[in-house]
């Protein structure tokens, strides 16, 4: 196994390359007017990123021969605990599962591309692809860590490069409006995750200080006493053990839905991903909404399993509650992406859409996870283990095969927007006829990203689907209705940008796909394809991890 | 190892079945990548390899003119090049699938191809079997199948999902008719598209299509066959708006996907459901699994289950959903009359050979979970929900498009409507349980729909040209050079248009095209069921010679209404086969157009490659009833079927012998040979034409005239049942304009409106909060900090007035300094005293 790069182990190397790397490219000296400044800061970063998705690359290659058998611990290329921030108990521990590693390699392979894709921003170029790097950087940081506050430092730290993002490099004023919108997106994106991830530092807070250890594995392990074990006799200043479970749940709850995002607090979404540049819509979209998601399989619901079965409200548990809101993100979402005229909130109401199915496969594992925990014992009762299973390793294939499609929409996307200057849909028209290639990758990545058996999106909504119909059987019936206007969406977005009379104001427009977005695109397409007709190739990683953790509970 | 296994697959009959859908899907994705690699050769990439101006002659097919815009253009080998991977593609995959269907016939023969054997045979034949004799000793299960694992689930391999491919009899005869019913698809379509400029791309689109049905056929899972399913879904979404720049055809397009869609994510859910009851997917897994079936009847359902509903219940409604859909049933016909937008070799593969033929092919496959606990045989036959449902279903169908399809003034939309009527038939031979004959419809029906539409797609193509010809001489304000473009965008004009399609403007063609007339006249006799000779007739009667079994033998009154609908909707298919026929062909020619009609000469290749295919398929279409011939019928039968209904024998091993209560349900004997239904069928077939006949044949219509039909119908009947019976206003005004309603104002109230406005709210008073600091400070704070120096400035300034000169004002400041001064003087004074 690659135990260590020059001497630093491999995932401080995943984690720091690309935020050293980031300093160094925006130090580089950038004058688009000479090509040797022009393209140094631009390769530099690309081959920073690559070697660091090599690097990855081969991690999930080893985690995958060297993984561990279903039971086992499950966490390998473990680093430390190193001291760290011994004052509070903090200590700098890093480790990947199957589901860590599934994400490590999608931040690692998505990073490259948005980079590609940046090539083309002439606005102070160098700081944009440093931006980039540091969210790599930060995204790495979130999904190996195993260190509840190194968790929140990166968890946050990725905000910092997405904010200067959008803010800087968003879109400019489109037609009619005034003031460009990328201002107001940015501080909503801001305010939105600042809000959330307010209580989630209290809820970190609170549980290191009752526990005395940051460790995930750990608190996890004793999740049913950890303030038991407290010193102060079942309270925590003063107050009662169960409200403060309560709301360190509630904190998580709040910052890890925003994020993901979970109806109804997804408006920040579809402003920050129409507005941001593309590279960062590909990024914000692949593997910023996955920060979420990640943080409740590997902290929310392990952490408070007796929480989610608990009444949340009008007789519901938070389980239930969760499922609900997600059942509403999947048609509330399907329904504002088919009633929008603009291409960018389109593919951005449609990552609300798909995040649903996500959180719906959550709430699966949640309950049963919660009622086998109350039930004293230590797996899924064995005839609700494979929906459970089904419905977890659904959302974990879900993140990663949204994280590639949202991904590749946002490319193409950013590419028309890049190329007409205008995101509204009612002015495009016929391109099929002058770009025939930009069509068929268009359709392409539409079908991938409606779900079409064949290619990735079904495995996840069907293993999703497959979980949560013996459990919420009504709430995924009426998810189909919103898995129905997924289709609605993206035939309405093919039949505004490709199909009909073509509009004659682009006559002189080159509206072909570029060598570098097709490069991009043509390595998504592999994945997809790939992933679509062989799901096992990342399915058995995910799934020996997922099986180990509904296993071992308590 | 993937090489091995791909290279052991040309022997090994078991994973050969991987082939067949190998061929076509490489063939899509080796004519897109060349398109990609022509793109790649370019120094810019966007710049495309070849463009010509868009008003140019050789880019003909429907679009617009775009004056002054140069396109991008295939040259002319690369459209060879495409079309040759697509033949190949096409020939190589047949070659596979036949020699599957013969292989197993040659290897288990009809009658143990796909027989499972009981315990004490099995121990017989082994001990028989003769070792260098590998076919039977291995016959554990008599098929060819393989499967590898997929998805793994769980802590085991049992749990993971598995993917594999099963040839069993029913696959068998997929395998036969779907492999040369495209093939002469992708022939027609060499002749059809030739003056298209997008050909390549319609061949990689139709190379997909066929993959996507023989996946769903070689598929031994039912997620699988899904897959198949909406491959299909997507190639006919892209085939129907292939002419995208008609908003018709994108809107049919739309249409099309949308509606399937309905009914695909119901299916899924009943798939879902079903696996997770039975913890697999495999057809034979559950089929042949009594106790599986056994459980799934005596569940009770996860919804509806309160209702008196089973699992297996729901599941076969939830499914079947997805075959109302795809095979266009009632509710969910209305996509298929709009899909013909499509160029016509699509219109045959989604009518004939792919596409609605999976819908039935999928319900035959799972029929025993669809019977479940009921038994439409016994002597008094019950039929579970999901029989009720597709008897009713269908035969209303049957009829119902039947009679939409006698007013249809468009040549392709009353063979549309006929579609919908026939898969009405196998419909409802499923729901009271004549599988073997629903089976045999299908494979009928396929044969003559194709040929049928490929005919019509020639008539059409004849009209274009004859459009063309009269445009010429006319020299209409159309400035393109060029003769032999007979068909650049007819379409894209508005003005005065001529519609190629329709009857009314044709007559005479017979005297045109000759070729063509012959065979739809075949096409149209074996889909009106023409006695004897014809394919149709033989499966038609089987169907009734089921419902009438059930009718008389049971008393069973669904069998009874099955028979009478059947029977009046076979006379109206027959009636409106014969008015095509005699609008289209017969008299003489109502229009100009119909005049100069022709295919461009009769070695043209446009003329022999869109022929050659009709003349295959005719073939097909009679020969294909004669496997079917019941052994009792008089004379025929003893030619025919010497010892037994060859296809009978054939098809019945693809289910178990026994549903769950041990009673004979999948194995039953053909209904014998009874006068009455023979005679109806006949009389139907007969009585029908011969109508037809009297109405538009015997004094064909003239220019102008009105269709005869008003007179006996009226013209309020005649208009509901051209438009559909409104159907479509129906769902415009039911499901499509609130769900754009909801789809744009969910935005605007609940996002925008309500959480963006709570959210803006708080916003607006943490402002106001601010704002309030903001002030305050500068009240206060700043207030104190500025105010000093200010209240000096003040000062200084006040100070400055009191310099006035005026004695008055200087005694009063002299008198208010005295009073300051005294009261100052008394304060400090009792400050003092009390300190």
């Amino acid at each position: 196994m690659l135990d260590n790069i020059f001497g630093i182990d491999v995932l401080t190397f995943l984690i720091a390359t690309p935020m050293l790397g980031g300093l160094l490219v925006a130090a580089l000296p950038v004058d688009d007017d000479v090509p040797a400044t022009k393209w140094l800061p631009r390769i530099t970063a690309l081959l920073i990123s690559v070697i660091i998705g090599i690097v990855a690359g081969i991690v999930f290659y080893q985690y995958q021969q060297n993984a561990p058998a279903i039971g086992e611990n499950q966490f390998l290329f473990e680093a430390g605990p190193h001291r760290w921030f011994s004052a509070i108990g903090a200590s700098w521990h890093l480790g990947i599962d199957g589901i860590s590693a599934a994400m490590v390699l999608l931040t690692a392979l998505l990073t490259p591309l948005a980079i590609l894709i940046s090539w083309e921003v002439s606005d102070r170029p160098s700081m944009h692809l440093a931006l980039l790097l540091l969210f790599e950087g930060a995204s790495m940081g979130v999904f190996t860590a195993m260190d509840m506050l190194v968790f929140f430092m990166f968890y946050e730290l990725s905000l910092v490069p997405m904010y200067f993002l959008i803010n800087q490099w968003g879109s400019l004023p489109q037609k009619g409006v005034k003031n460009s919108g990328r201002f107001y997106a940015s501080t909503k994106f801001m305010i939105y995750s600042i809000g959330g991830t307010l209580g989630m530092l209290l809820a970190t807070q609170i549980i290191g200080f009752t526990a005395g250890t940051y460790e995930i594995a750990e608190i996890v392990s004793r999740s049913g006493d950890w303030l038991s074990l407290s010193n102060s006799a079942n309270a925590f200043l003063g107050i009662s053990v169960g409200t403060v479970k309560s709301l360190a749940f509630f904190g998580f709850m709040v910052a890890f839905g925003i994020k993901v995002p979970i109806w109804p607090f997804h408006t920040w979404l579809p402003d920050a991903h129409g507005e941001a540049p593309t590279a960062g819509s590909m990024l914000l979209a692949g593997v910023m909404l996955k920060l979420g998601a990640y943080g409740f399989i590997r902290l929310v619901v392990p952490i408070f399993p007796d929480v989610w079965v608990s009444e949340a409200l009008l007789g519901i548990n938070w389980a239930t509650l969760f499922a609900i809101l997600s059942m509403m993100g999947i048609v509330l979402g399907a329904f504002a992406a088919f009633g929008q005229n603009d291409i960018k909130r389109l593919v951005a109401y449609s990552s609300v859409n798909h995040m649903g199915f996500v959180g719906i496969g959550i709430a699966v594992m949640a309950l049963l996870y919660g009622e086998a925990y109350m039930a004293g014992d230590s797996a899924v009762a064995s005839g609700q283990m494979m929906d459970a299973i089904a419905a977890t390793n659904g959302a974990v294939m879900q993140m990663f095969n949204h994280g590639l499609s949202s991904a590749g929409m946002f490319l193409l996307a950013g590419g028309i927007y890049h190329k007409t200057h205008t995101r509204d849909l009612r002015e495009y028209g016929g391109f099929w006829v002058k770009a025939p290639i930009f069509g068929g990758v268009f359709i392409f990545m539409s079908m991938a990203s409606l779900g079409l058996p064949g290619l990735n999106g079904f495995i996840g909504e069907f293993l999703v689907v497959r979980g949560s119909w013996p459990i919420f059987t009504w709430l995924t019936a009426i998810s189909m209705l919103g898995l129905l206007f997924t289709g609605g969406y993206i035939l309405k977005g093919i039949r505004y940008t490709l199909h009909g009379k073509f509009n004659m104001h682009w006559k002189d427009y080159n509206l072909e796909i570029e060598r570098r977005e097709f490069i991009a695109i043509f390595v998504l397409g592999i994945f997809i394809f790939w992933t679509g007709l062989y799901p096992n190739w990342i399915l058995t990683t995910i799934n020996a991890s997922v099986t180990t953790i509904l296993n071992g509970i308590g | 190892m993937l090489f091995d296994l791909f290279g052991q697959a040309f022997s090994d009959k078991n994973l050969m079945p991987w082939l067949v859908p190998f061929w076509p899907l490489a063939g899509f994705a080796l004519i897109s990548l060349l398109t990609l690699l022509l793109q790649f050769l370019q120094r810019d990439f966007t710049k495309p390899l070849h463009t010509i101006p868009a008003t140019d002659h050789n880019y003909g097919g429907h679009h617009p003119d775009y004056d002054g815009m140069d396109v991008p253009y295939q040259p002319f080998w690369f459209r060879i090049t495409a079309i040759v991977i697509g033949m190949t593609a096409m020939t190589l995959t047949l070659f596979f699938a036949w020699s599957l269907v013969f292989g197993a016939l040659d290897d288990f023969g009809a009658g143990t191809f796909g027989k499972i054997p009981s315990a004490e045979q099995a121990v017989e034949e082994e001990q028989a079997a003769e070792p260098e004799h590998g076919a039977t000793s291995d016959c554990e299960d008599c098929v060819y199948q393989s499967n590898i694992e997929w998805m793994s689930l769980g802590e085991s391999s049992e749990t993971g999902f598995r993917i594999g491919t099963l040839v069993d009899p029913l696959t068998s005869i997929m395998l036969f008719m779907v492999p040369i019913a495209a093939g002469m698809i992708f022939v027609y379509s060499i002749g059809y598209m030739w003056h298209d400029p997008r050909q390549a791309r319609f061949f990689a689109l139709i190379c997909l299509f066929a993959g996507g049905m023989l996946t769903l056929v070689v598929a031994d899972n039912l997620m699988l066959m899904f897959v198949g399913w909406e491959i299909m879904g997507l190639c006919s979404y892209s085939l129907i708006g292939f002419w995208y720049e008609k908003e018709s055809a994108y809107n049919a397009a739309v249409k099309a996907f949308t509606v399937t869609r309905v009914a695909d994510v119901i299916m899924l859910l009943g798939i879902v459901y079903l696996w997770s009851l039975t913890g697999t997917l495999n057809f034979r897994d559950i089929l042949y699994n009594t106790e599986t079936l056994q459980m799934l009847g005596n569940t009770k359902a996860i919804l509806f289950g309160s209702w008196g509903l089973s699992a297996s219940g729901l599941i076969g409604m939830l499914v079947i959903t997805g075959t109302v859909g795809k095979s266009a049933q009632f509710p969910l016909h209305v996509w298929l009359p709009d899909a013909m937008e499509g160029p016509t070799p699509v219109s045959a593969m989604i009518h004939a050979a792919a596409m609605v033929s999976a819908g039935v092919y999928a319900v035959i496959r799972m029929y025993p979970l669809y019977v479940g606990l009921s038994n439409p045989h016994a002597a008094d036959p019950t039929f579970s929900a999901p029989l009720l449902y597709m008897a009713i279903a269908g035969s209303f169908t049957a009829l119902f498009a039947a009679t939409m399809g006698t007013a249809q003034r468009d040549v392709k939309a009353v063979l549309a409507y006929s579609t919908i009527s026939q898969l009405g038939f196998m419909i409802a031979a499923l729901g009271i349980g004549a599988y073997i004959a629903a089976a045999f419809h299908l494979i009928t029906h396929a044969f003559f729909k194709a040929l049928l539409f490929m005919s019509s797609g020639s008539v059409i193509h004849a009209m274009e040209h004859g459009e063309h010809h009269v445009h010429e001489h006319h020299a209409h304000a159309h400035n393109r050079q060029g003769h032999d473009d007979h068909h650049h965008d007819e379409h894209g004009h508005d003005e005065e248009h001529f519609d190629a399609q329709d009857m009314f403007n044709m007559g005479g063609l017979r005297h045109r095209i000759p070729v063509t007339f012959w065979t739809f006249l075949i096409g149209g006799l074996s889909l009106s069921g023409f006695p004897l000779l014809t394919a149709g007739f033989w499966s038609k009667d089987e169907i009734l010679a089921d419902a009438w079994n059930g009718t008389t033998v049971h008393g069973s009154g669904l069998h009874m209404m099955v028979f009478w609908v059947l029977a009046l909707a076979a006379f109206l298919t027959a009636f409106y086969t014969m008015r095509q026929l005699g609008l289209t062909f017969w008299g003489d020619a109502r229009t100009e157009e119909a005049e100069h009609a022709g295919l461009g000469g009769p070695y043209s290749i446009v003329s022999v490659a869109m022929q050659a295919p009709l003349i295959v398929l005719a073939f097909f279409a009679i020969v294909a009833g004669f496997i079917g011939v019941p052994p009792d019928f008089p004379i025929l039968g003893s030619i025919f079927s010497p010892e037994h209904n060859f296809f009978h024998n054939l098809v019945v091993y693809t289910l178990p012998a026994m549903a769950n209560g041990g009673a004979e349900v999948f194995h039953v004997e053909a209904p014998p040979v009874r006068f009455f239904p023979v005679f109806m069928s006949v009389l139907v077939a007969l009585g029908g034409l011969f109508v037809g006949w009297l109405m538009y044949w015997r004094k064909p219509l003239k220019a102008g005239q009105a269709d005869p039909l008003i007179r006996i119908v009226g013209e309020n009947v005649y208009t509901t049942l051209q438009r559909r019976y409104y159907m479509d206003d129906l769902y415009d005004w039911l499901f499509v304009r609130p769900f754009r309603w909801v789809g744009i104002n969910v935005i605007k109230l609940i996002d925008k409106g309500f959480i963006d406005g709570v959210l803006h709210k708080i916003a607006a008073i943490f402002i106001w909060i601010g704002d309030f600091i903001k002030t305050l400070n500068a009240w206060l704070i700043d207030g104190v900090g500025d105010g000093i120096p200010k209240a000096i400035f003040g000062f200084g300034g006040w100070m400055r007035r009191t310099q006035s000169g005026r004695v008055q004002q200087y005694l009063l400041i002299v008198l208010l300094a005295m009073i300051a001064i005294g009261i100052l003087f008394a304060l400090s004074a009792g400050a003092l005293a009390i300190g």
